[in-house]
């Protein structure tokens, strides 16, 4: 069942020479775990914002094209209604967290819809728990790191229950350890609550093994989109100059040389998998 | 040459951030020094060009201590790219923004035109010369702070997380300019997280853990070295892990590059084969 | 900056800390009204020392002293000015020594300061803020105050950041004269500004994918209830008022001057 649905996504910022985005269509199944990637000015920043209606509401400029999110028509909806359903993760943590606690932070945005106060303490408690988080209740944002304050801001997110969540480069400036939790966490929203994921990534090497379908632009437009084996696997991916993992990548010279081996790990766990097999096989 | 001799460091806030560390990096090195985020790394490369000084022992700069200079002279030695480079871009073009350190460092107007062409031909720029810094895309601003530091042709290029929020492109002609820069001669010291930019470089690894030096050897010692990896916090290159994953099939885990991988995979494997 | 210190809000919590901030708002104001009916010295300085055993229970001490010594610098400037114009103008209180007067009025200046300094000592930012909003102070309003004072200390370290980055390219901030040294920090304001620019673009992008502007009916996550210790201070203010009032009517105050002789 599709939960995101585009048509010919087309997108310039005013006073843009060049669409940000030309005739993107593509669909998004409820549950999927995305990963959205691409060479630096692709626009895959631009489609994370529509995705909420950011644009072309607070952006301005016309949205041509038809993109449905969750069955609703975006264009004709207010970003905040829009944000019970889509939350959207920036890639700077500290411009995501205004309160002086990391509790009144994740509250904030039910505070804005409005919400009675017991439902509130529940959903914080609540969010708090799924991203690990609890003991960071009290403190104030400045106090953590930057790992720490992207999980914040996901509780924050988290706790508008969304349908969708959408990450723009969540871990850009954290070290891998920390990138890796912060997949991790996602993750396991993803398997345990449904929550659709869309994550915008130059790291494929640690973000690949979560994902199931993975969206590649270029210039503006989807240039590849299928299972993770298959898009890393293909030429055009390497041409297109993403960064494929290494394991993809000793697949294919491995290939190139002659040995065929089964499968298209993406990651080093299913590499290991199929070279122990491989080299049993005597 | 730059000396780090038993150097402690102990920030106004109280937390100690260097506990005693020593190094010596050698003219025309190539040095990336590796580990988690508050490890030390950026606290420590800050005393080469004199933002810092040390609490205890001593930072020597091609023999002079640290202490005795300010920092506009050392910095004319050691040139520091910052990781976010709009915290240095403030001019109306691009090539005021490179001629701003060449006038603070007294060279004369003639110079300052030569080095500023120089260093804008050199990133690829040259056609953003009278643009302001601000319309110039994230990757573009950052080959502008590498430019404006190269310009002054400093012994020593101090890069801090050069790779953060780049793509796979960027990043590959990064490595490329990096190890051509290093090959014509300067000190190249990075800092830095990214264990596959470092397998990719192969450079010497200088890995810290809480403040302290941890292990300082050749890349593939260190970044194969399971203990450190788990002491450092650090993740071991996906080639790594996966050799490290087949250990028990006596094949050598000590390799970081892909290319390297595949040939011994190649040869492990034709052996099955033929068999 | 270590006048500042003097109001920066730490983290601890007693009696005073949980007093509710309208309450201790109210007790400020009265203070500050019962400060400026009275000239005479003897009144204000026990107004003066009634401070003191709130800023021990709250044990904020080593922070009000400090915005203390910031405090009288001014605090000795009123003097002198006062002074000079009691003694050569001839405009005072004739029951007084010509230095009573300008002593009164810097112990009164003295007074409002170390009231408002306790006020923000034993008061969070959150809290105040609560205290904005549930006195109907637009949501807008307080939003800006909390948010201002949480990016406060980020601002700070950027500054530090950027100013290290231009000294790398070899800014010298100290040197040349007055005019030159201004002009060194344009290196340091422009992307200071710039940046802060940026970042309220991010703050505002969140701040819409949270649902701000929902509805106008926003509620809070916390919410102030008056306890007996507050009506207890309510009750304390009120007297003070009320002695204020009575002294200032009917009885006349000694002049120090008066007292010593």
């Amino acid at each position: 069942m599709p939960i995101i649905e585009a048509r010919d996504l087309t997108y310039t910022y005013p006073g843009g020479t060049q669409s940000a985005i030309k005739n993107m269509s593509l669909t998004i199944e409820k549950g999927d775990f995305v990963i959205l990637t691409g060479p630096s000015g692709c626009g895959k920043t631009t489609l994370c914002r529509c995705f909420n209606g950011l644009i072309p509401q607070f952006y301005s400029g016309k949205l041509e094209g038809e993109l449905t999110v969750v069955g609703l028509n975006v264009v004709n909806h207010q970003i905040y209604e829009m944000a019970c359903l889509v939350g959207l993760v920036f890639q700077n943590p500290e411009n995501q967290l205004f309160a002086l606690s990391v509790e009144k932070d994740v509250a904030f945005g039910l505070e804005n819809l409005g919400l009675p106060r017991e439902e509130m303490r529940n959903r914080v408690d609540w969010a708090l728990q799924m991203t690990g988080i609890e003991e960071l209740r009290e403190r104030a944002p400045h106090e953590l790191s930057g790992g720490q304050q992207q999980r914040v801001a996901i509780a924050c997110v988290l706790a508008m229950q969304p349908e969708i969540m959408v990450l723009d480069e969540p871990t850009s400036f954290l070290d891998p350890l920390g990138a890796q939790k912060i997949f991790e966490v996602i993750s396991e929203l993803n398997r345990k609550l449904g929550i659709t994921v869309v994550l915008v990534e130059h790291r494929l090497d640690l973000a690949s093994k979560y994902a199931n379908h993975v969206i590649v632009m270029n210039e503006g437009t989807v240039a590849l989109d299928g299972r993770p084996r298959e898009v890393f696997d293909s030429e055009s991916a390497r041409l297109i100059g993403v960064g494929i993992p290494k394991a993809t990548r000793l697949w294919n010279m491995l290939r190139q040389r002659g040995i065929h081996l089964d499968g298209a790990p993406v990651n080093s766990e299913e590499a290991i998998q199929i070279l122990r097999g491989a080299l049993k096989r005597d | 040459m730059i000396e780090v001799k038993d150097v402690r460091f102990i920030y106004p806030t109280g937390v100690e951030a260097l506990r005693g560390v020593s190094l010596t990096i050698r003219d025309g090195e190539f040095v990336a020094i590796m580990g988690s985020n508050g490890a030390g790394k950026t606290t420590l490369v800050k005393h080469f060009n004199g933002l810092l000084k040390p609490t205890k022992g001593d930072i020597l700069v091609d023999g002079v201590n640290t202490r005795k200079e300010s920092i506009a002279h050392l910095a004319r030695r050691v040139g520091f790219v910052f990781q976010n480079p709009d915290h240095q871009l403030f001019c109306e073009t691009a090539e005021e923004e490179i001629a701003f350190a060449l006038k603070n460092f007294g060279f004369d107007e003639a110079t300052v035109g030569t080095r500023a062409n120089w260093a804008l031909n050199l990133l690829d720029i040259e056609q953003y010369r009278q643009t302001s810094p601000f319309m110039l895309s994230g990757g573009e601003r950052k080959r502008l702070a590498l430019a404006s530091v190269l310009a002054w042709d400093p012994k020593v290029v101090v890069l801090d997380e050069p790779t953060i929020g780049q793509d796979f492109e960027q990043k590959e002609k990064l490595r490329q300019f990096i190890v051509q820069l290093n090959a014509q001669g300067k000190t190249v010291v990075v800092v830095t997280h990214d264990v596959e930019f470092v397998a990719d470089c192969a450079p010497r690894v200088v890995l810290m853990a809480e403040g302290k030096i941890v292990a300082d050897g050749e890349a593939k010692e260190i970044l194969t070295n399971k203990e450190l990896a788990f002491k450092a916090s650090i993740v071991p290159p996906q080639i790594t892990q996966i050799l490290l994953g087949l250990a028990d099939f006596g094949l050598p885990t000590d390799i970081i590059d892909v290319h390297e991988a595949g040939k011994l995979l190649l040869s492990f494997l034709k052996e099955e084969v033929v068999l | 900056m270590s006048v500042f210190e003097g109001f920066r809000f730490r983290r601890v919590s007693s009696s005073i800390h949980r007093l509710d901030p309208r309450v201790k708002f109210l007790y400020v104001l009265v203070i500050f009204g019962i400060a400026i009916a009275f000239f005479e010295v003897l009144p204000l300085i026990f107004l003066f020392l009634i401070q003191i055993p709130f800023v021990l229970v709250a044990s904020v001490q080593r922070e009000w002293i400090r915005s203390l010594k910031g405090a009288s610098f001014l605090a000795s400037f009123i003097f002198i000015v006062n002074f000079a114009l009691a003694y050569f103008g001839g405009t005072y209180p004739t029951s007084m020594s010509p230095w009573e007067y300008p002593l009164a009025m810097s112990l009164r200046f003295l007074v409002l300061v170390e009231s408002f300094s306790v006020f923000f000592l034993t008061t969070s930012p959150d809290h105040l803020s609560l205290a904005l909003e549930q006195s109907h102070v637009p949501y807008e309003f307080c939003f800006a105050f909390t948010t201002a004072v949480r990016f406060v200390p980020v601002l700070a370290e950027e500054a530090q950041t950027i100013m290290d980055a231009q000294k790398a390219r070899g800014l010298e901030l100290e040197r040349g004269n007055f005019l030159k040294r201004v002009r060194n920090y344009i290196p340091v304001l422009i992307p200071l500004i710039v940046s802060a620019i940026r970042r309220s673009l991010e703050l505002a992008e969140t701040m819409e994918s949270r649902a701000w502007g929902a509805t106008k009916k926003r509620t809070n996550l916390y919410v102030l209830k008056m306890k007996s210790a507050d009506y207890v201070m309510i009750a304390v203010s009120i007297g003070l008022l009320i002695l204020g009032i009575y002294i200032r009517l009917s009885i006349s105050i000694p002049s120090l001057t008066m007292l010593l002789t």
